[in-house]
């Protein structure tokens, strides 16, 4: 077993990634659990930029990590919103119900 | 450093499982309590980096913040989740498909690449040595001196988006009598009182 380095940190994020975007395709109809695969990619960036940081010995991945955290907290808060509201007006969160906005 | 490495092992399985169980959980609650075991051994990947106000901040942010607040729109929603569930299984065959070559990618990526050595003569901040100033420490000083435009988009972003969810939230009930104090101030006697001469032995109409 190799010393674990950058490849495994950055093989780790990949599968998160994957995962995530797996997650995407499997709960196609359920937009909670979409919005947790969102979160789940995005920590697999966190994890790269992380990685690389330590790497490099560069403290801006750190900086830029905790952007996106704070761009993945915005997104968590602003998309339930929007679920709460879109139930309470039609009684329904399923994906292939959301069309009101379709032409 | 074996136990370093050693604990690597133990957080990654821990993340990926705890992934693997939010996409595929049966009920949406024990999705969310997967996520949290995600993001907190993530947190402990992050300690293992040296990043360890990033951790800090995961588990504060993402598990007190984050995750509590799908708990509460799961929680709070009536919604039949074994009804979103339905087709789990026909959309599984093209999503594996997808992550898996998808997978396949990124990892042929990383086995084809190496850091050209130059990169290390253009390191933005250097990280200074750990035994000098904590991680926290040194994260502070650039994030207010060198990044502190980025801090301050940061800063407008979370207020944006506290503006938002409030007000797509917030809502105005119709019939609720509501204290309106402008209209109680502008009350003048005159509208307010009417004085009238009773005759004796009788009432009012």
């Amino acid at each position: 077993m190799m010393s674990v380095g950058l490849p495994h940190y950055l093989t780790l994020g990949a599968i998160l990634f994957s995962l995530g975007i797996f997650g995407i395709f499997l709960n196609r109809k359920n937009v909670i659990v979409i919005l947790m695969a969102i979160e789940l990619i995005l920590l697999a960036v966190n994890i790269n930029f992380v990685a690389f940081s330590h790497h490099l010995g560069d403290l801006t991945g750190q900086v830029f990590a905790l952007l996106v955290l704070t761009v993945a907290a915005a997104e968590a808060a602003i998309g339930l919103a929007i679920v709460v509201v879109y139930y309470r007006n039609r009684g329904t969160i399923a994906v292939e119900d959301i069309n009101v906005m379709k032409g | 450093m074996l136990i370093a490495d050693a604990f690597f092992y133990l957080f990654a399985t821990i993340t990926v499982g705890a992934a693997v169980m939010v996409i595929s959980a049966r009920n949406p609650v024990h999705a969310v309590l997967f996520l949290i075991l995600a993001f907190v051994s993530s947190a402990g990947i992050f300690i293992l980096l040296g990043a360890e106000f990033l951790a800090f901040i995961l588990v504060v942010v993402y598990v007190g913040a984050v995750a509590v607040l799908f708990m509460f729109v799961v929680m709070m929603l009536d919604v039949d989740f074994t009804e979103l569930r339905s087709g789990f299984l026909s959309y599984l065959p093209v999503g594996a498909l997808i992550g898996i070559i998808l997978l396949a990618e990124l990892i042929l990526v990383l086995g084809s690449w190496v850091i050209t050595p130059e990169v290390a003569a253009h390191v933005a901040t250097p990280t200074p040595p750990l035994t000098e100033i904590s991680n926290t420490e040194a994260l502070g000083r650039v994030l207010y001196t060198k990044y502190v435009y980025f801090f301050q988009a940061a800063g407008v972003i979370l207020l944006i988006a506290m503006i938002g969810a409030i007000v797509l939230t917030l809502q105005h009930k119709t019939g609720v009598k509501r204290q309106s104090i402008a209209a109680q101030v502008a009350r003048t006697p005159a509208d307010a009182i009417e004085i009238k001469q009773v005759e004796s032995g009788k009432g009012l109409l």
